[in-house]
Protein backbone atom coordinates (compact mmCIF):
# COMPACT_ATOMS: atom_id res chain seq x y z
CA UNK A 1 0.00 0.00 0.00
CA UNK A 2 1.54 3.47 -1.36
CA UNK A 3 0.84 6.07 -3.35
CA UNK A 4 1.33 4.28 -5.82
CA UNK A 5 -1.73 2.05 -5.61
CA UNK A 6 -4.24 4.78 -4.71
CA UNK A 7 -3.07 6.49 -7.81
CA UNK A 8 -3.87 3.46 -9.90
CA UNK A 9 -7.03 3.05 -8.09
CA UNK A 10 -8.43 6.05 -8.83
CA UNK A 11 -7.14 6.01 -12.33
CA UNK A 12 -9.07 3.19 -12.40
CA UNK A 13 -13.01 4.28 -11.10
CA UNK A 14 -11.64 7.77 -13.26
CA UNK A 15 -11.73 5.67 -16.22
CA UNK A 16 -14.86 3.40 -15.61
CA UNK A 17 -16.49 6.36 -14.76
CA UNK A 18 -15.14 8.00 -18.20
CA UNK A 19 -16.28 5.05 -19.73
CA UNK A 20 -19.65 5.00 -18.45
CA UNK A 21 -20.69 8.62 -19.33
CA UNK A 22 -19.57 8.03 -22.76
CA UNK A 23 -21.63 5.06 -23.61
CA UNK A 24 -24.89 4.84 -21.23
CA UNK A 25 -28.00 6.16 -22.76
CA UNK A 26 -29.59 6.92 -19.39
CA UNK A 27 -29.37 9.98 -17.70
CA UNK A 28 -29.51 8.91 -14.69
CA UNK A 29 -26.63 6.62 -15.00
CA UNK A 30 -24.52 8.74 -16.73
CA UNK A 31 -24.88 11.23 -13.71
CA UNK A 32 -23.59 8.35 -11.46
CA UNK A 33 -20.85 7.84 -13.74
CA UNK A 34 -19.94 12.01 -13.29
CA UNK A 35 -19.73 11.16 -9.42
CA UNK A 36 -17.85 7.99 -9.99
CA UNK A 37 -15.09 10.21 -11.38
CA UNK A 38 -15.40 12.98 -9.04
CA UNK A 39 -14.82 10.19 -6.52
CA UNK A 40 -11.50 9.06 -8.39
CA UNK A 41 -10.44 12.84 -8.39
CA UNK A 42 -11.22 13.68 -4.82
CA UNK A 43 -9.32 9.75 -3.96
CA UNK A 44 -6.50 11.09 -5.77
CA UNK A 45 -6.03 14.44 -4.39
CA UNK A 46 -6.16 12.92 -0.70
CA UNK A 47 -3.65 10.16 -1.30
CA UNK A 48 -1.29 13.21 -2.70
CA UNK A 49 -1.79 15.21 0.20
CA UNK A 50 -0.95 11.90 2.42
CA UNK A 51 2.76 11.11 0.28
CA UNK A 52 3.63 14.24 -1.04
CA UNK A 53 3.75 17.26 0.58
CA UNK A 54 3.29 20.42 -1.36
CA UNK A 55 6.76 22.92 -1.31
CA UNK A 56 6.51 25.39 1.30
CA UNK A 57 9.16 28.53 2.49
CA UNK A 58 8.99 26.47 6.20
CA UNK A 59 12.47 24.76 5.84
CA UNK A 60 11.67 21.62 7.27
CA UNK A 61 9.11 21.91 9.18
CA UNK A 62 5.37 20.62 8.88
CA UNK A 63 2.58 22.59 8.81
CA UNK A 64 -0.96 21.68 8.85
CA UNK A 65 -1.87 24.73 5.79
CA UNK A 66 0.58 22.52 3.95
CA UNK A 67 -0.17 18.54 4.46
CA UNK A 68 -3.78 19.29 4.30
CA UNK A 69 -3.99 20.89 1.44
CA UNK A 70 -5.31 18.00 -0.53
CA UNK A 71 -8.17 17.64 2.08
CA UNK A 72 -9.25 21.33 1.64
CA UNK A 73 -9.63 20.79 -2.31
CA UNK A 74 -11.39 17.27 -1.79
CA UNK A 75 -14.29 19.60 0.85
CA UNK A 76 -14.82 21.84 -2.17
CA UNK A 77 -14.97 19.14 -5.20
CA UNK A 78 -17.75 17.41 -2.73
CA UNK A 79 -19.47 20.76 -2.48
CA UNK A 80 -19.78 20.95 -6.22
CA UNK A 81 -20.43 18.10 -6.68
CA UNK A 82 -23.36 18.35 -4.61
CA UNK A 83 -24.39 21.09 -6.36
CA UNK A 84 -23.95 19.10 -9.69
CA UNK A 85 -26.12 16.34 -8.93
CA UNK A 86 -28.74 18.32 -7.61
CA UNK A 87 -28.77 20.41 -10.79
CA UNK A 88 -28.14 17.24 -12.78
CA UNK A 89 -31.39 15.40 -11.52
CA UNK A 90 -34.00 18.51 -11.74
CA UNK A 91 -32.63 18.29 -15.52
CA UNK A 92 -33.59 14.77 -15.42
CA UNK A 93 -37.00 15.31 -13.70
CA UNK A 94 -37.54 18.11 -16.52
CA UNK A 95 -36.71 15.47 -19.36
CA UNK A 96 -38.86 13.43 -18.23
CA UNK A 97 -41.93 15.67 -18.05
CA UNK A 98 -41.56 17.12 -21.01
CA UNK A 99 -40.44 14.02 -23.15
CA UNK A 100 -41.80 11.21 -21.27
CA UNK A 101 -38.23 9.50 -21.41
CA UNK A 102 -35.09 9.31 -19.94
CA UNK A 103 -32.95 8.94 -22.81
CA UNK A 104 -30.15 11.47 -23.52
CA UNK A 105 -30.71 10.59 -27.04
CA UNK A 106 -34.62 12.00 -27.03
CA UNK A 107 -33.55 15.45 -26.05
CA UNK A 108 -33.12 16.52 -29.59
CA UNK A 109 -34.36 19.79 -29.89
CA UNK A 110 -32.12 22.51 -30.50
CA UNK A 111 -30.36 19.61 -32.48
CA UNK A 112 -31.61 20.60 -36.10
CA UNK B 1 4.15 -7.62 15.97
CA UNK B 2 4.67 -4.25 13.37
CA UNK B 3 4.82 -6.32 10.37
CA UNK B 4 2.12 -7.88 11.46
CA UNK B 5 -0.58 -4.69 11.43
CA UNK B 6 1.24 -3.90 8.37
CA UNK B 7 0.12 -6.90 6.69
CA UNK B 8 -3.50 -6.93 7.75
CA UNK B 9 -3.30 -3.07 6.77
CA UNK B 10 -2.38 -4.34 3.28
CA UNK B 11 -4.83 -6.66 2.95
CA UNK B 12 -7.93 -4.95 3.99
CA UNK B 13 -6.71 -2.38 1.39
CA UNK B 14 -6.67 -5.02 -1.45
CA UNK B 15 -10.27 -5.94 -0.35
CA UNK B 16 -11.21 -2.16 -0.52
CA UNK B 17 -9.91 -1.93 -3.83
CA UNK B 18 -11.19 -4.83 -5.08
CA UNK B 19 -14.69 -3.94 -3.92
CA UNK B 20 -15.05 -0.81 -5.41
CA UNK B 21 -13.84 -1.52 -8.43
CA UNK B 22 -15.99 -4.40 -8.92
CA UNK B 23 -18.78 -2.41 -7.95
CA UNK B 24 -17.89 0.77 -10.20
CA UNK B 25 -17.93 -1.97 -12.84
CA UNK B 26 -21.18 -3.16 -11.97
CA UNK B 27 -22.56 0.82 -11.96
CA UNK B 28 -21.61 0.52 -15.76
CA UNK B 29 -22.87 -2.47 -16.94
CA UNK B 30 -26.07 -3.29 -14.91
CA UNK B 31 -29.08 -3.09 -17.20
CA UNK B 32 -31.27 -2.17 -13.82
CA UNK B 33 -30.70 1.49 -13.18
CA UNK B 34 -32.22 1.28 -9.77
CA UNK B 35 -29.07 -1.42 -9.05
CA UNK B 36 -26.68 0.52 -10.39
CA UNK B 37 -27.54 3.01 -8.03
CA UNK B 38 -27.50 0.52 -5.06
CA UNK B 39 -24.20 -0.48 -6.30
CA UNK B 40 -22.75 2.98 -6.52
CA UNK B 41 -23.40 3.01 -2.76
CA UNK B 42 -20.96 0.22 -2.53
CA UNK B 43 -18.60 2.28 -4.64
CA UNK B 44 -19.07 5.44 -2.33
CA UNK B 45 -18.93 3.32 1.29
CA UNK B 46 -14.96 1.44 -0.66
CA UNK B 47 -14.09 5.16 -1.73
CA UNK B 48 -14.52 6.29 2.50
CA UNK B 49 -12.88 3.33 3.42
CA UNK B 50 -10.15 4.32 1.43
CA UNK B 51 -9.93 7.69 3.22
CA UNK B 52 -9.99 6.03 6.43
CA UNK B 53 -6.32 3.82 5.38
CA UNK B 54 -5.33 7.40 4.06
CA UNK B 55 -5.34 9.14 7.45
CA UNK B 56 -8.27 11.50 5.99
CA UNK B 57 -11.25 10.61 9.28
CA UNK B 58 -13.02 13.67 8.99
CA UNK B 59 -13.44 13.11 4.84
CA UNK B 60 -14.29 9.69 5.17
CA UNK B 61 -17.37 10.95 7.82
CA UNK B 62 -17.99 13.79 4.83
CA UNK B 63 -17.88 10.92 2.04
CA UNK B 64 -20.93 8.70 4.21
CA UNK B 65 -22.94 11.69 5.21
CA UNK B 66 -22.80 13.54 1.89
CA UNK B 67 -22.39 10.92 -0.96
CA UNK B 68 -24.14 7.57 1.22
CA UNK B 69 -26.37 9.72 2.73
CA UNK B 70 -27.57 12.83 0.52
CA UNK B 71 -26.78 12.26 -3.31
CA UNK B 72 -27.28 8.33 -2.99
CA UNK B 73 -30.71 9.17 -2.11
CA UNK B 74 -31.48 11.96 -4.53
CA UNK B 75 -30.49 9.28 -7.10
CA UNK B 76 -32.59 6.59 -5.81
CA UNK B 77 -35.38 9.65 -5.73
CA UNK B 78 -34.67 10.59 -8.97
CA UNK B 79 -34.89 6.73 -10.50
CA UNK B 80 -38.40 6.12 -8.27
CA UNK B 81 -39.93 9.24 -9.38
CA UNK B 82 -38.86 8.15 -13.47
CA UNK B 83 -40.46 5.11 -12.93
CA UNK B 84 -43.44 5.13 -15.44
CA UNK B 85 -41.29 6.12 -18.26
CA UNK B 86 -39.35 3.38 -20.15
CA UNK B 87 -36.52 2.47 -17.84
CA UNK B 88 -32.83 0.65 -18.45
CA UNK B 89 -29.64 1.52 -18.90
CA UNK B 90 -28.72 0.34 -22.70
CA UNK B 91 -25.32 1.65 -24.27
CA UNK B 92 -25.55 3.35 -26.90
CA UNK B 93 -23.49 2.58 -30.37
CA UNK B 94 -20.16 3.91 -29.00
CA UNK B 95 -18.78 1.51 -26.97
CA UNK B 96 -15.79 0.55 -29.09
CA UNK B 97 -14.81 4.24 -29.71
CA UNK B 98 -15.22 5.21 -26.27
CA UNK B 99 -13.22 1.96 -25.06
CA UNK B 100 -10.38 3.12 -27.20
CA UNK B 101 -10.13 6.57 -25.89
CA UNK B 102 -10.69 6.04 -22.69
CA UNK B 103 -8.55 3.55 -22.47
CA UNK B 104 -5.59 5.08 -24.04
CA UNK B 105 -6.23 7.96 -21.61
CA UNK B 106 -6.03 5.00 -18.78
CA UNK B 107 -2.79 3.67 -19.96
CA UNK B 108 -1.06 6.97 -20.38
CA UNK B 109 -1.91 7.61 -17.17
CA UNK B 110 -1.15 4.46 -14.96
CA UNK B 111 1.92 4.78 -17.86
CA UNK B 112 3.51 8.18 -15.94
CA UNK B 113 2.02 6.69 -12.48
CA UNK B 114 4.41 3.81 -12.66
CA UNK B 115 7.47 5.96 -13.64
CA UNK B 116 7.39 8.53 -11.69
CA UNK B 117 9.76 8.44 -9.13
CA UNK B 118 7.60 9.58 -6.09
CA UNK B 119 10.05 9.82 -3.27
CA UNK B 120 10.42 13.41 -3.65
CA UNK B 121 8.69 14.71 -0.82
CA UNK B 122 9.67 18.38 -1.00
CA UNK B 123 13.37 18.88 0.15
CA UNK B 124 14.23 17.87 3.39
CA UNK B 125 11.40 16.69 4.58
CA UNK B 126 10.97 12.64 4.52
CA UNK B 127 7.80 10.43 4.25
CA UNK B 128 8.28 9.30 8.18
CA UNK B 129 8.20 12.80 9.18
CA UNK B 130 5.13 13.17 6.95
CA UNK B 131 3.63 10.39 8.60
CA UNK B 132 4.61 11.30 11.97
CA UNK B 133 3.32 15.07 11.23
CA UNK B 134 -0.07 13.42 10.39
CA UNK B 135 -0.72 11.50 13.43
CA UNK B 136 0.71 14.27 15.60
CA UNK B 137 -1.83 17.01 13.62
CA UNK B 138 -5.74 17.73 14.87
CA UNK B 139 -6.79 17.77 11.36
CA UNK B 140 -10.33 18.25 11.77
CA UNK B 141 -9.47 21.37 13.52
CA UNK B 142 -6.53 22.61 11.43
CA UNK B 143 -9.31 21.87 8.19
CA UNK B 144 -11.95 24.13 10.08
CA UNK B 145 -9.18 26.97 10.83
CA UNK B 146 -7.63 26.60 7.38
CA UNK B 147 -11.34 27.19 5.63
CA UNK B 148 -12.09 30.50 7.52
CA UNK B 149 -8.97 32.01 7.67
CA UNK B 150 -6.55 30.98 4.49
CA UNK B 151 -9.64 29.64 2.17
CA UNK B 152 -12.61 31.95 3.26
CA UNK B 153 -12.95 33.63 -0.73
CA UNK B 154 -12.96 29.79 -1.59
CA UNK B 155 -15.56 29.27 1.07
CA UNK B 156 -17.72 31.79 0.62
CA UNK B 157 -17.86 31.46 -3.19
CA UNK B 158 -18.69 27.92 -2.67
CA UNK B 159 -21.97 28.58 -0.50
CA UNK B 160 -22.89 31.08 -3.28
CA UNK B 161 -22.87 28.42 -6.05
CA UNK B 162 -24.50 26.05 -3.72
CA UNK B 163 -27.25 28.43 -2.79
CA UNK B 164 -27.32 29.09 -6.69
CA UNK B 165 -27.90 25.44 -7.43
CA UNK B 166 -30.64 24.82 -4.99
CA UNK B 167 -32.38 28.02 -6.06
CA UNK B 168 -32.15 26.79 -9.41
CA UNK B 169 -33.26 23.08 -9.05
CA UNK B 170 -36.31 24.37 -7.93
CA UNK B 171 -37.01 26.47 -10.70
CA UNK B 172 -35.97 23.90 -13.53
CA UNK B 173 -38.29 21.21 -11.67
CA UNK B 174 -40.92 23.82 -10.50
CA UNK B 175 -44.35 23.01 -12.32
CA UNK B 176 -45.92 25.69 -14.49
Amino acid sequence: MGLQQFLIIGAILFFIGLFGAFTKRNTIVVLMCIELMFNAVNLTAVAMSRYVVPYNNNHGVLIPETILTGHIFSIFIITIAAAEIAIGLAIVIALVRNYKSVFISDAKELKH
Amino acid sequence: METDTAFIIDVVFWIIAVCTIFSAIAVVFLRDVFRSALFLVVTFIGVAGMFLLLRAEFLAMVQILLYVGAIAVLILFAVVLTRDVEQGSPFNGYIAPALVISGLILAGVIFVIINTDWNMTSGEIGSEELTFAFSETNIVGNIAELLIKKYVLAFEAVSIVLLGAVIGALAIVRRR
